[in-house]
Formats: structure tokens, sequence, C-alpha cells
């Protein structure tokens, strides 16, 4: 066998990346199908939709549905209110602070889901009083859950263009603060908004260990729930969710990423 | 002493290499000759199969056809790290968590030489390249310029038997560029390793080669000594990508043409009956300001050392013509000049 | 739910460029502006004041106190011994073994996957699958193991109609340690896809070549380049990997209903039963070794990948 074109990896690496590939790649699916199969399940050996007609039956699932959506819908715009114009200000004006405010929203990633619980549940008293005890005030902790994930996307986003000038550019021409936000930053860096948007819509769907502890129903508790009772609907809205959020994730990989990286944990740039 | 053997430097025949990438092909039928101890730049655009053709002969590109040998061994199934080859990259070839003296010292490594002296020998290198002083480094301590030095001290230091350049200096600026292609060649000439040297870059490869082999569409166009090159190109092809050239209407008859009402001797391989294109080096152009003069001065350029000047002819094509630099002033936009050529042999082709 | 992935950004803060005087009159402008600026960014301070760093301090500070607010030790010290310490220790086993089987496994995955092109469409699937199971898997996972090996799950029948092997021979491992195990190692290995990834990528295909030229075969290079050069990122992504598995509830929850093994899923209990008297700040205090843990592994990590991001950039 003749050994020329070697620079690239050779003929026995291609065959063992292969079969990594097949064999991982089968662990990771067969759960998938499994949840697939375990939800059509019909009485005898038969295949039924019953499980997956139910969703759209069951009251519980329908609002935890509905109300995780709103979640979703709300996390991400306050998180890009909150954190977006903090970050253009921050670049522009108070360049000191960048390594600060970058650690604050690394912050979350260093403080486990349950950990924050402990010290949100006092927080959270005051929080129904204010607001009630509707389950859309998790708003507030969901954005502190998605911060880092929308930092990062933000960022690259704002490192890809040259705030600087385009900012001293439009103040020039007459542009105020805001309008420099909303006319000259959001349409060029879109892209990494929607990244940011996202990443948040995927973790909030996929969100339980807050709400279940602070005792709100949101979509995962009441999965949970349901597979104590009926576990062939609790493994379809799951199943649908995973699909949901890979169908977001694979969306993700197409937009707002320059250069590097597809997924939200990029590296730095 | 492996390290001491590439005094004498081996003949490198390139014969018939083919390859294709689907329909492309990149090496059509290449057939080049290295001589012992000599550096020789390909030359070409960009695609024109030069960097193939260099893999191929490191080892590194599969062949569809065709015949590599060295020191009159065929070497054509000899894996890449059995052929000896000391290979310089475009950039970032470094290892990156290697100090430039284990850089250096990697390939003595690989060949079981003992630590003290592959270090002291990876020490001798460095020095060669001028970068003793920055042993201890790691690449992304060093400039682009500096990188480029160590990656050459490490292919010279397993004592390669031809050593291949793939574009080392296309990753560097203007002023480095420069300065290490001189020293490259100075490196070169004193070890005497018979040296391939790829490039898009005219001026580097006639400043550095022995012979600059000229390369288009996976062939070879020309291949000679850089005077040659330049005096006597062989195509249009060769013509155009060495140096500046005209583009001018005349006829041909025995031997020579008449351009622009003087006659101008051609080179062998030129049309040499007919209407023909005739290549002419701006430095065969003389313009003279004359009142009456048919041709008119579209703009004058300063370049330091000389000058260029651009004139329409009466029949609205363009010219390029040198002039020394302090004559630049003598023509100013407008001004009616008068066009003559000086009788360089020049090369003809179809009109 | 499972914990995130901390990077830290190498970006350097770009300089601002100022030019104005510094007159008396600009003086005064300039500090009214300079407040504007401050004003500007309050809002998100106060919002992770209240929602990050507050619970954060409630958590860290209550680990020190007793019942009465008073400072003391005791809670910690309590929670080093006895079954919280059992917790702690089986949290620690169960992180180590399921970062080490995702961190080799993902590894090799990760390997596979590397084209060096970015934009193949292989990459983008496993790039979403990948995020899609390690980060918004918790329950979902859970049922999904159910379905595949639960007591009526697809492989489970399948082993005992088709080949006559029974899974649950050894008793109910699904709903045990080895099951958490099996659970956990699934939603590591994409977590490594994620975070280990984009180092293999950066692996530059003219080390490989560089190598070759200088006499080293495909064994050489991985000894001697491919993976020194990983080695850093391997550990620091494991290590991530550690501190994700560590601080997974969602999972573990869904699981295993009964008995609480796991750190987080004690901690739980101490939210949601009722407490006994005097132990109200013990669950902190559990909270505090969490943080501790996780806070320690996340900086290894970060220097680990500072420090292979010179090599790999």
């Amino acid at each position: 066998m003749a050994a020329l074109g070697m620079g690239r990896p050779g003929h026995g690496e291609a065959v063992l990346r292969r079969t990594i590939l097949l064999v991982v790649a089968a662990y990771l699916l067969i759960p998938l199908l499994a949840m697939l199969e375990f939800s059509t399940r019909g009485p005898r050996g038969t295949r039924s939709l019953a499980a997956w007609a139910r969703i759209g039956t069951n009251p519980d699932l329908v609002e935890a549905i509905f109300v995780q959506l709103q979640l979703a819908a709300l996390t991400v715009v306050l998180t890009l209110v909150l954190l977006l114009p903090t970050m253009v200000l921050v670049q522009l004006r108070l360049p000191w602070l960048r390594r600060t405010i970058e650690f604050l929203c690394l912050l979350p990633l260093t403080i486990p889901a349950i950990v924050l619980v402990v010290g949100l549940a006092p927080i959270y008293a005051g929080v129904t009083r204010l607001f009630g005890e509707s389950a859309l005030t998790l708003t507030f902790v969901y954005a502190v859950l998605v911060l880092p994930f929308a930092y990062r996307a933000i960022a690259s986003g704002l490192s890809a263009i040259d705030l600087i000038t385009l900012a001293e550019a439009a103040r020039s021409l007459g542009c105020s603060w805001p309008g420099v936000v909303w006319r000259i930053v959001v349409p060029n860096i879109r892209g990494a908004l929607i990244a940011a948007a996202l990443v948040s819509v995927a973790l909030v769907l996929g969100e339980f260990t807050i709400s279940s502890l602070l005792a709100f129903d949101t979509l995962q508790v009441v999965i949970n729930l349901q597979g104590k009772r009926n576990a062939a609907v609790a493994v379809a809205v799951s199943l649908a969710a995973l699909v949901l959020a890979f169908a977001l994730l694979y969306v993700l990989s197409f937009v707002g990423q320059p250069a590097r990286g597809s997924t939200f944990v990029e590296d730095d740039t | 002493m492996s390290q001491d053997r590439s005094a004498a430097g081996v003949r490198v025949e390139l014969v018939d290499l083919r390859r294709r990438y689907g329909e492309v092909r990149a090496l059509d039928g290449l057939t080049l000759e290295i001589r012992p101890s000599e550096l020789v730049a390909l030359l070409g655009p960009s695609g024109c199969g030069k960097t193939t053709a260099l893999r191929a002969l490191a080892g590194l590109e599969r062949l569809d056809g065709g015949q590599i040998l060295i020191g009159g061994r065929d070497v054509t199934d000899v894996p890449a790290n059995r052929r000896d080859m000391g290979m310089v990259f475009q950039a970032y070839s470094l290892f990156p968590h290697m100090t430039a003296r284990e850089n250096v010292a990697f390939g003595l490594r690989l060949r079981k030489v003992g630590s003290t002296e592959r270090l002291r020998v990876a020490d001798r290198y460095l020095d060669l390249v001028g970068l003793a002083d920055r042993a201890a480094r790691y690449p992304h301590q060093l400039s682009g310029g500096q990188q480029q030095r160590v990656a050459l001290a490490r292919a010279l230091a397993i004592g390669p038997r031809v050593l291949l350049l793939d574009e080392p200096l296309s990753a560097l600026d203007a002023k480095v560029r420069s300065q290490l292609r001189d020293e490259i060649r100075r490196i070169q000439l004193e070890v005497g390793t018979t040296t391939l040297f790829v490039t898009h870059d005219q001026d580097e490869a006639l400043a550095m080669a022995d012979r600059v082999a000229v390369m288009h569409a996976g062939r070879l166009e020309q291949v000679a000594a850089p005077t040659e090159l330049y005096e006597r190109p062989r195509t249009a092809r060769v013509a155009e990508f060495v140096g500046l050239t005209n583009r001018l209407r005349g006829e041909a008859r025995d031997g020579a043409a008449t351009v622009l009402g003087i006659s101008v001797p051609l080179l062998e391989g030129s049309v040499r009956e007919g209407p023909v294109t005739v290549l002419v080096r701006p430095e065969a152009v003389e313009l003279a300001p004359d009142p009456g003069g048919a041709a008119r001065v579209v703009a004058a350029s300063f370049l330091g050392s000389i000058g260029r000047v651009r004139v329409r002819l009466s029949d609205d094509t363009f010219l390029l013509a040198q002039v020394s630099s302090a004559d630049v002033a003598r023509f100013g936009h407008g001004d009616p000049v008068r066009v003559s050529l000086r009788p360089v042999p020049a090369l003809a082709t179809e009109a | 739910m499972t914990a995130g992935l901390p990077r830290i950004s190498s970006a350097a803060a770009a300089p601002l460029p100022d030019g104005r005087s510094a007159g008396p009159r600009h003086g005064v402008r300039r500090g009214i502006r300079e407040v504007l600026d401050y004003l500007g960014i309050l809002p998100f301070l106060l919002f992770i004041g209240v929602f990050l760093l507050w619970p954060t301090c409630t958590v860290i500070v209550g680990a020190f106190q007793d019942a009465e607010g008073r400072p003391t030790l005791d809670n910690l010290v309590a929670v080093a011994q006895g079954t919280y310490l059992e917790a702690f220790a089986l949290s620690f086993a169960l992180s180590a073994v399921t970062a080490l089987l995702g961190a080799v496994l993902g590894g090799l995955l990760a390997w596979s996957v590397a084209t060096g092109r970015r934009d193949s469409a292989l990459r983008r699937v496993v790039a979403a699958a990948s995020g899609t199971l390690a980060q918004f898997g918790g329950v979902m996972l859970a049922f999904a193991f159910l379905a595949t090996f639960g007591f009526n799950g697809l492989v489970t029948l399948f082993l005992r109609d088709r080949l006559g092997i029974d899974l649950f021979a050894g008793g109910a491992w699904i709903y045990e340690l080895p099951g958490l195990a099996l659970v956990y190692t699934y939603f590591q290995i994409p977590l490594m896809v994620i975070v280990f990834l984009p180092a293999v990528e950066g692996l530059r295909p003219q080390w490989r070549e560089a190598c070759l030229s200088l006499g080293g075969d495909s064994w050489a290079y991985w000894r001697h380049v491919g993976f020194p050069i990983l080695w850093p990122s391997f550990l620091g992504a494991t290590l991530l990997l550690f501190a994700n598995a560590f601080s997974a509830y969602a999972t573990a929850k869904a699981l295993i209903s009964q008995a609480s093994p796991l750190v987080p899923l004690r901690i739980g209990t101490f939210l949601t039963s009722e407490i006994v008297l005097g132990q109200a700040n013990l669950g902190k205090a559990l909270a505090f070794g969490m943080i501790v843990v996780v806070a320690a592994t996340t900086v290894l990590y970060a220097l680990l990948q500072a420090r292979s991001s010179r090599w790999l950039r």
C-alpha cells in the first residue's frame, strides 16, 4: 500500500473515526428512539399516537407549555433590555468596568442552580408579595441563569464591529445615546442578539431545578409529575421539548456566529 | 552524523507528475530537475499547482502519475516521514507547546539522538538563523519573522536531503520579508542543501533563486536563470508574469518585427511572420518631449530610483515607459511626446 | 438541570480615545456625564445584586450562622460528617467517574467530528444535538432513560424477549446510582464535545505535516505534538464536566424519588420538607460546600483554559 498522502490523517484513522462516530451516535440516539417507541405504544403491541394526542387535551400540560413559552419570551426581553445597553455603555464610556461586568455575567456558571435556590427562597417571598404568585415571576431568576450565555453571544457580536467608531460617527450626525443603541448597535449585531435569544429560550424550556423548588408549575415540573401518573405522555412531551431545543440550536448554528464556532459555547473571540 | 550530510546537495527529478482534483488538473505532466545544491523557485499565480508540486515532493500529496527521484533513487512510494525533507510552511507550523530550542531539536529527538547532542545541534542552527538568544522562547513569544527563522532552523537541523520552502515569507510584512529573503539565501548557500522554493512573488523568485521555474495550469512554462527569464521569456505568460510588459501591435518578417515604425529583433519562440503582438518591456521604451509628438502623457509617477510614464498613443492604446527618476518632472499630464523603442530582443505572439 | 460552561474571555478592554481637555468648566460637565454613565448601568447592577449576589451571600453568610443569627461553625462541622459527608463523597465519586467517562468518550467523539471545516453539516448537527442533550436535558433525559432501560424500556424489553437477558436481575439499578451514572455520562459526553471541539479544531494541519516531514509517524505526532497540545484543554474540560455533574439536580431528582444520596438532593429536601428546629442553616452549609467545590473546579478550569488558548489561537 503506497503511503502517499500522509499529510492527511491516514486510512486507519479514518476508519477509527467513523467507528467512534457510529458507536457514540448509537449511544446518544438509542434513548431518543426509545422515547419515540415508548410514547407510541398502543394496547397489545400496536402503535398509537394516543399519548401524543393527550398532550393537547391535558389542561395542566397545555397551561404549563403556555406558561413556559411566556416565560421564555419574558426572559429574553428582560435579559436583552438589561444587558445590551449596559454592555454598550461599558464598552463606550466605562471600559475599565468591562472585566467586572464580564465577571458578574459569568458568575452564574460557578453557582449551581440548586445553591441559588437556597438563597433565593427568602427573596422570592418578597417577589411574590410584589408581583403575585404567578410562575412568570421566575423571569427574574431565569434572566440570571441565561446571563452568561447571552453575555457571550452579545460580546462576540460587539467584538465583530467597531463600536467606538460607529458610535462616534452616529453621535457626530446628531444621534442620541438611546438612538445609538437602537439604530446602530442593534441592527449591526442582530445575529448575536438572535443567538442570545435562542439560547435563552432553549435554556428556559429545560429548566426544572429552580421552578420545582420554588414550587411553580412550569413545563418540566408538570412533566415530572405526569411521569408518575402517565409515563407515555411525559415521555412524549419530553421528546417534543428535546426536538424543539435541538431545532432552536440548529437554527442558532446559522446565525450570529461570525467566523468562529457555531454553538453558544464557542471560544472567546 | 546526520546533520552534516547536507553539505553535499543531491539531485532532484520530478518526472511527468500528474494530480487531479475532480475536474481540476493541479499537476498536468510537470517535469523539473533540480541540480545538486541549487535553489529553484517555483513561481506562478495561485492555483497553478506549484504548492501541489512541492507537497508531492514532500510526500504530503498523493500523485495520480509520475515519478520522483532524489539522488537518483525513486522515492515516489516512500512515505513523507522517511523522505528526509526539511519543510518550512507558510506560517504557524511551530509546535506551540515547545520552546524554539525544543522545536529545532524535535526532528533529532524522533531520530533518537541523545538529549545533550540534539540540544547542542539545535543551538547551532538557532545561531545560524540568528536566534541564539531566543532559544528558550515559546512560539507565541516570537514575532512572525522569528518564527519562520526557527522553522527554517528546525527544517535544517535534521540535515535534510532537500529543503522545501512553501511560501515562507507570504505571511510577513514587506520589510521583514526582504530581509529574511536575503538571509534564507545566505543560509542555503552556506549549508548547500538542494532547495525548492514555492512563491507567487516574482521579486522573491528573481532575487533568491539560481533558476526560476514558471508554472501555469499544472505545467511548466519555462525554467531559466532570473536574468534569462526576464530578458528572454519563452512565452507570453512568462513575459507578463515576470516583470511589466507592453503589448504592441506589429508586423513580423525575417526574425524581426516592425513596431511603431521601428524594427525589433525577435526572441526564440516568437511568431515569425505576419501581424503579431510584441511584448515590450517598459525599459525598452524611450520617451522624448516633442511638441510635434503624436503621443500624450497620461500620468508620470516617481518611484524613487526610477520613474514610470504612461502615455496614450495616437491609436488610443496605452504604453508604459521607464524613465530615470530625474526625468519624471519633464513629463506633465497632456504633454506631447515622441515614442521610440530600443532594439532589445522581444517576444512576439499571435496578434 | 446541569451547570453551564464558564470560560474566561481574553478580550482586552479597548482603550477609549479621550482627547478632551479638562478645563474647569469642562470638568463640571464631565463630572455630570460620568455620573450619568454610572446611572446607565445601575439597573443591571441592581438586578445582579438582588437576584445573584444577595442570594449567594445569604447562602455563604447563613452557612456560618446559627438559627438566631449568631456566628458559628457548627453547621459546617455538622455537614462534614455522618450522612452529609457520605452525600459529599457519593456526589464526588459519581461526578468524578462520569466526568472521566464523559471526557474520554466525548473527547473521542470531538476528535471524530473535527473536520477542520466549521460549517460542515455533520458539525452543525453534532453541535446542536450536543447543546440540547448537555444543557437542556434534566428531567427529559431521565424519561429518555426510563423509556430505554426502565422496566418497560425499549432496550430492556429487547434484551429480555429476544436475547433472554434480564437487565434487572441485579435489582432496580436504573433507579439507583448505576442508573444515575449512566444518565450522567449521557449528558457529559455532549458537554465534552461542546467544550473540547474548539480545541481539537485548533490543531493545525501544519503541525501534523511538520511532524511528518521531520520523520515522525502518526503515533509520534499524537504522542509528541497532538496530545500534549490538547492535554490542558482535556484536563480543563474534565474539571468542567466534574462541576457539571456535581451541580446537577433535575436528572437525579426525576430518577431517584425516595432517598437523597447526593448533595443537591439533600439540599432539595431542606427546601421542601419541614425543617427540624435548629437545623435551618444546615442546607446553607451544604450549599456553601457546593460553591466551594464548584468554584475551585471552575477556577482551575479557567487557568488551564487560559494556558491552552495561547497555543490554540
